[in-house]
């Protein structure tokens, strides 16, 4: 027996000069990270500060990093298949061989959904859930840190997979029998399943948390019906996390139960049944496009209300379009396989329930129109992509109903009209939310604003290039085109090809301008520092400090109404010549810093990748890695710290002094 | 937005223009129907969609901070009549689009037969790593990447797959269907005009997957039978040992017929791929298609 599975030096990609390229590029990068934070000496403080940190707005500053991370990598992903599908036209072959596109637009997919849209929701909703509802730490800080670095664990596996050995060809729904042994016996499948069986449990423990702490903690007076409505998406969103993604793990665990122990739930052979797998996978799947997207939405009722200086139009339709498109998202599934030759009547079913969700998306739109009737419209950079998302998301909703629509998806599925769609409801509606989102909480998080001309050019060649980069592709759609061909042979395509590689390439230049933007705000922080509230905003985290002590407010606020910060604001100006009541400081336990999810994720690690090599000796220790992590966190003797009352009050003095001069 | 009409531009001078590809150039009934269907929607969709795209850069435009001449209305944030028209303009829309995609999904069944007085011609179709078989049971007759096919016939399609899944699609002729192992999928769909028309793969299937391709010939009904008394002269039988030879992975081989078929072929192929113990017979092992 071999001690290391079967990893042996072939694993190692000697013979591909592009991935040895994008290999020793990663390696690079990693090397000088590490020998950055060497150099500073930066090490304790980042273990102390960050790594161990159960706080929930580090958390999610490091589920938006890792997913700004992720976005470079599946964005490289992008623009190697544009590339090749520009120039692979007619007899050619382009650059890329097949069983290395197959590689990256599978890792492309799985990439950006995974570990760049699910690590910045999910991190955009720690840094501001609690917050807004006035709290100071989610129901559970340690499992918090648990799910983020299960879900940096996945990721990291992910990448692990482009030096060693293979990822998965079989595109990133993974669909049997393509991804069985039979007809994928490289390690490439195995790769995703632990990535996102990792990950995914991760986020299962994420959706638990939030779905308790919006539940169970919110700030004294603030009912369900005076929650922002971020708070909303978010509880909309975490209730679909908690009730789908067991759906996946489930399908996954079966799939590795036919890789790796010859069971027969979806092999071609053996009463295997290959249409199982696309039926539950997409039954975690369509709710999974609204995990993504209600948050986005909650970002823009607050950008949109806060920046046009009113009131949500319609709070109590916005709140029942949001719980309604949760519980339709389920009903959906099934429009993603129209053409697997079910009845007319299921077909004509989905399809039908598929445009009913456009019904309460709709309210939406015509919600955030009427917000910004009446209002005093700032065009800054948040406004920007919200403005842009909702030209933009329209034209993705109408294409999508009509693939809806199932004659009209007979033509349309599995074209490249239906990549446009996704990305243009991926892209225009989640991308443009969380980077609206990032530049609104940034000067929350880090007390300076972001740059604002260069977070313009940002938003403008992403813009840009969005339309250049797909609309192309819905033509092609039409004429015929299926996604994921290495390469055609109709010469017609290519000029359109080549409109979205230059889109693709106007993107390149959005980030690029994005990247500037972080580094000309850095440099120019003094400059850029912001009070409490520097977009005169409505809900609590602009009540607090920016960026906001460990334990949130010095004093737990009590909420009279909707938008709370605003109406207390409105209150001040009325009372204005009495003097603000004396603000009484009491003590706060707060949650002390665990290495347990640190540790965990590092034998998550170990687990993954021992069983993808078949390394088992290796994967034993890691479950008991895992497993003695679990006993020293059970038994450990303190969880908390006391903050004292005088600290507290030392802070917030300090700062209302600051505020004030 | 000015992109979204862009496109909208784009998407109508292809097809005005006379785009000789997919959908925008149906050449039967079944592609008549679903571009039809596909517009239809699209109509009804883009009369509320692009109402709603300007109004949102005018409101924007208008109520923007600087504009001294707009109201600002800080208190605007309910009125009920506005709220019936938001939940009732796009649920008449989703009740319209509702209707069609009913009404589409039954008509343009694919397991629906076409009505006509011609009698259909059955082709068998069976997708395999990576290149398409087709079956003329009553003919008698088979080929590799080619399909031939009578003009103004309804073609009644049986579809399976001795690989992966795959998706039979023929744009310019109607939409497509999934094959899968052990299943039998079916579609009917018929050409109207002589010509050649490309057809393809829609689901991905591995390495070889861009290669699956193939031309469906619609020739006059004379030139079918002629067609036909060709392929019953030359090329081999299609049996056991062939097709084993077929069904190794192989990419973009030149389209060839063979003379006769073994009888009941096309269910052997279905029922071989569920019994385990005679799997090797019929599909390559892991070690061949990995070679």
């Amino acid at each position: 027996m071999n001690l290391l599975g079967k990893l042996d030096w072939s694993a190692l990609p000697l013979h591909q000069p592009i991935v040895m390229g994008a290999t020793a590029f990663m390696v690079l990068v990693v090397v000088a990270v590490l020998g950055f934070v060497t150099m500073k000496g930066a090490w304790l403080y980042l273990w102390r500060e960050w790594l161990t940190s159960v706080d929930h707005k580090r958390i999610g500053v490091m589920y938006c990093v890792l997913a700004l991370v992720m976005l470079l990598r599946g964005f490289s992903d992008a623009i190697m298949m544009r590339a090749q599908q520009a120039v692979a036209a007619g007899g050619a072959q382009g650059y890329l061989p097949p069983e290395h596109f197959d590689q990256i637009f599978s890792a492309h997919g799985t990439i950006m959904i995974f570990f760049m849209a699910m690590p910045f929701v999910v991190g955009v909703m720690n840094f501001a859930v609690p917050l807004q509802l006035g709290v100071r730490d989610v129901a559970f800080p340690t499992l918090n840190s648990v799910s983020f670095w299960l879900t940096a664990s996945g990721a990291l596996l992910i990448n692990v997979s482009l030096a060693i050995g293979e990822f998965s060809k079989a595109g990133w729904w993974g669909y049997p029998p393509l991804s069985e042994l039979q007809f994928s016996p490289g390690v490439g499948v195995d790769y995703y399943l632990w990535s996102l069986q990792i990950s995914g449990l991760g986020t299962l423990l994420a959706g638990v948390n939030f779905v308790t702490t919006i539940l169970k903690l919110r700030a004294p007076g603030m009912s369900y019906m005076r929650m922002p409505v971020f708070c909303w998406t978010a509880l909309a969103t975490n209730l679909l996390i908690v009730a789908a993604f067991p759906v996946l793990t489930a399908v996954l665990a079966m799939l590795l139960l036919d890789r790796y122990l010859g069971f027969h739930f979806f092999t071609n052979d053996g009463g295997g049944n290959q249409m199982l797998y696309a039926n539950l996978f997409w039954v975690w799947g369509h709710p999974e496009v609204y995990i993504l997207i209600l948050p986005a939405f909650g970002i823009f009722s607050e950008v949109v209300s806060t920046f046009s200086g009113k009131p949500l139009f319609g709070y109590r339709s916005m709140v029942a379009a949001t719980m309604a498109i949760c519980i339709l998202s389920f009903l959906v599934w099934l429009h993603h396989f129209f053409t697997m030759g079910a009845s007319a009547n299921v077909n004509g079913f989905f399809g039908v329930m598929s445009m009913i969700i456009a019904l309460p998306t709709g309210v939406k739109i015509f919600n955030w129109l009427f917000t910004m009737y009446g209002g005093r419209v700032r065009l800054s950079v948040p406004m920007l992509w919200s403005i842009g998302f909702m030209v933009t998301f329209v034209i993705g909703g109408m294409t999508g109903v009509l693939q809806a629509v199932p004659p009209a998806d007979f033509q349309l599925h599995n074209s490249v009209f239906l990549i446009a769609h996704f990305h243009n409801v991926i892209i225009g509606g989640v991308v443009f939310g969380l980077m609206a989102g990032y530049n609104y909480w940034f000067p929350k998080a880090f007390g300076f604003q972001l740059d604002e001309r260069w977070g313009k050019a940002a938003f403008w060649c992403w813009f840009v290039g969005f339309y250049l980069a797909f609309m192309p592709l819905y033509l092609l759609g039409l004429m015929g085109m299926t996604r994921r061909m290495q390469h055609y042979a109709d010469p017609a395509w290519q000029p359109w090809l080549v409109v979205a590689m230059v889109g693709t390439v106007i993107i390149l230049g959005g980030i690029a301008c994005q990247i500037i933007q972080l580094v000309v705000s850095i440099r120019a922080r003094e400059k850029l520092r912001v009070t409490a509230d520097p977009w005169n905003g409505r809900t609590l985290e602009w009540a607090t400090t920016s960026p906001p002590p460990a334990w949130n407010f010095a004093v737990q606020p009590r909420v009279s109404g909707r938008d709370a910060l605003w109406s207390s604001k409105r209150q001040a100006l009325a009372t204005k010549d009495e003097a603000p009541p004396a603000r009484v400081y009491e003590p706060i336990e707060m949650p002390k810093n665990s290495a347990t999810g640190f540790v965990t994720a590092f034998f998550a690690v170990v687990i993954g990748f021992a069983m993808i090599w078949h390394i088992w000796w290796m994967a034993g220790l890691g479950v008991f890695g895992a497993f003695v992590t679990l006993l020293a966190f059970a038994f450990r003797r303190r969880s908390e710290i006391e903050v004292p009352a005088e600290q507290i009050a030392r802070f917030d003095r300090a700062h209302q002094a600051g505020a004030a001069a | 937005m000015r992109y979204g009409l862009l496109a909208v531009v784009l998407i109508g001078a292809a097809t005005l223009g006379g785009c000789t590809e997919g959908v925008l150039d149906p050449k039967g009934p079944i592609a008549s129907a679903e571009r039809l269907i596909l517009f239809n929607a699209l109509g009804i969709m883009l009369a509320i969609v692009i109402p709603v795209i300007l109004a949102t850069l005018a409101v924007a435009f208008w109520f923007r901070a600087s504009n001294k001449r707009a109201s600002y209305l800080p208190d605007f944030e309910y009125s009920g009549r506005l709220e019936l028209l938001v939940w009732s303009i796009p649920a008449m829309t989703v009740l319209l689009v509702g209707g069609v995609a009913w009404v589409g999904a039954h008509d343009l069944d694919p397991r629906k037969p076409i009505s006509s007085s011609v009698k259909p011609v059955t082709v068998q179709v069976v997708s395999l790593d990576w290149k398409w078989l087709f079956i003329y049971p009553e003919q008698g007759v088979a080929s590799v990447n080619h399909l031939t096919v009578p003009v103004g016939t309804p073609i009644s399609f049986e579809l399976t797959s001795a690989t992966v899944m795959n998706s039979f699609f023929v744009p310019q002729l109607g939409g497509q269907i999934y094959t899968m192992s052990g299943m039998v999928t079916r579609l009917h769909l018929q050409a109207d005009h002589p010509g050649t028309y490309p057809g393809l793969s829609a689901m991905f299937s591995g390495d070889g997957f861009a290669d699956m391709r193939f031309a469906v010939d619609a020739v006059p009904n004379d030139q079918f039978a002629q067609w036909v008394g060709q392929a019953r002269e030359a090329g081999p039988v299609l049996d056991t040992r062939s097709y084993k030879e077929l069904a190794k992975p192989s990419q973009a081989i030149a389209p060839f017929t063979y003379r006769a078929i073994a009888a009941d072929f096309f269910s052997g192929v279905v029922n071989t791929a569920s019994i385990a113990g005679d799997l090797s017979q019929f599909i390559c092992s892991t070690s061949e298609r990995v070679e």
